[in-house]
C-alpha cells in the first residue's frame, strides 16, 4: 500500500536536491534546471494531497504552476541568452554587480 | 505490486535529479532531468491525475525541456566557460547543515499526516472533471494565467530584439 508519506518524502527529497543545485552550483543553466525540479516537486505534493483529500483542486493548482513554469522558462532562458550575448558568461558569480 | 512500481519510478526520478545537479555538462544534466520528469509523470498517473500526467509529458518533458536543450545548444559553451568554481568549505558546510535541518523539520511535520488510502471515484482527475472545476471555481485565476502568458510572450519579443 502506497501511503501519503511515500509521496511526500519523495517530493521533499526532490525539492531539497533542487535546493542543493541552486545553492552549490554556479552555472546559470543548472541553477535554472534546479528551479524547474523544485517546481516539479511542489506539483507532486499538490497532486498527492489532491488524491488523499479526495478533492481535485490540487490538480487545477498543478496546472497553474505548470503554466507559470512555462512562462518563467521562456523569459528566464531569454534573459540567459541576453546575458551571454552581452557579458559572455554563464557563471552566477560573474554577475555580482548588484551584490558588491 | 503498487509499491514496486512506486519505488521504480521514485528511483528513476531521484537518480535523474541527482545526476542533473552533479553533472558538469548542462546537456547531460538536461537529459537526466527529462528522465526524472518522465518518471514523475508516471507517479502522477499512479495518483489518478490523468490530466496532470498528460500535461507533465507534453509541457515539462516536452516543451520546457526542448526549450532548455535548445538554449544550451544555442549558447554552445566551451569547456573553459563550464569550469565549476566550488563553494568554500565553511560556507558549503553551513549551507549543507541548514538544508538537512530543513529537510528533517519537514519530515517531523510529515509524521502528523494520517495513514490510509481513501477511495476515489474512477472519474477522479480526468480531463472532464478537472476542466469543469477549472472553468467554474477557478475561473479568475485561469484568466489571470492567460494574461500572464500574453505578457510573457511580449516580454520575450522585447528581450530577443537586438535594439528596441
Amino acid at each position: 500500500m502506497v501511503t501519503i508519506h511515500h509521496f511526500m518524502v519523495l517530493s521533499a527529497v526532490l525539492f531539497f536536491i533542487g535546493v542543493f543545485g541552486v545553492l552549490f552550483r554556479r552555472n546559470l543553466i543548472v541553477i535554472f534546471m534546479s528551479i524547474e525540479l523544485m517546481l516539479n516537486a511542489v506539483n507532486l505534493s499538490f497532486v498527492t494531497f489532491a488524491r488523499y483529500t479526495q478533492s481535485m483542486d490540487g490538480h487545477v493548482v498543478a496546472f497553474f504552476v505548470m503554466a507559470l513554469a512555462a512562462a518563467e522558462a521562456a523569459i528566464g532562458l531569454a534573459i540567459l541568452v541576453m546575458i551571454f550575448r552581452n557579458r559572455a558568461t554563464v557563471q552566477a558569480d560573474d554577475l555580482s554587480l548588484m551584490r558588491d | 505490486m503498487e509499491l514496486v512500481v512506486f519505488y521504480t519510478l521514485a528511483g528513476f526520478s531521484v537518480v535523474g535529479a541527482l545526476l542533473m545537479v552533479t553533472r558538469k555538462s548542462p546537456l547531460a544534466g538536461a537529459l537526466a532531468l527529462v528522465v526524472s520528469m518522465a518518471a514523475l509523470a508516471g507517479l502522477f498517473a499512479m495518483l489518478h491525475a490523468e490530466f496532470v500526467f498528460i500535461l507533465q509529458i507534453l509541457l515539462y518533458a516536452g516543451a520546457i525541456m526542448v526549450l532548455i536543450i535548445f538554449t544550451i545548444m544555442l549558447l554552445n559553451l566551451s569547456p573553459k566557460e563550464l569550469k565549476e568554481r566550488p563553494v568554500g568549505k565553511v560556507k558549503g558546510l553551513i549551507i549543507f547543515a541548514a538544508t538537512v535541518a530543513g529537510f528533517l523539520g519537514f519530515l517531523r511535520v510529515l509524521l502528523m499526516l494520517p495513514e490510509g488510502v481513501p477511495y476515489v471515484a474512477p472519474t477522479f482527475g480526468n480531463i472532464e472533471e478537472v476542466g469543469a472545476l477549472m472553468l467554474s471555481s477557478y475561473m479568475f485565476p485561469f484568466e489571470v494565467i492567460s494574461v500572464l502568458l500574453l505578457v510573457a510572450i511580449v516580454g520575450i519579443v522585447v528581450l530577443a530584439k537586438k535594439s528596441i
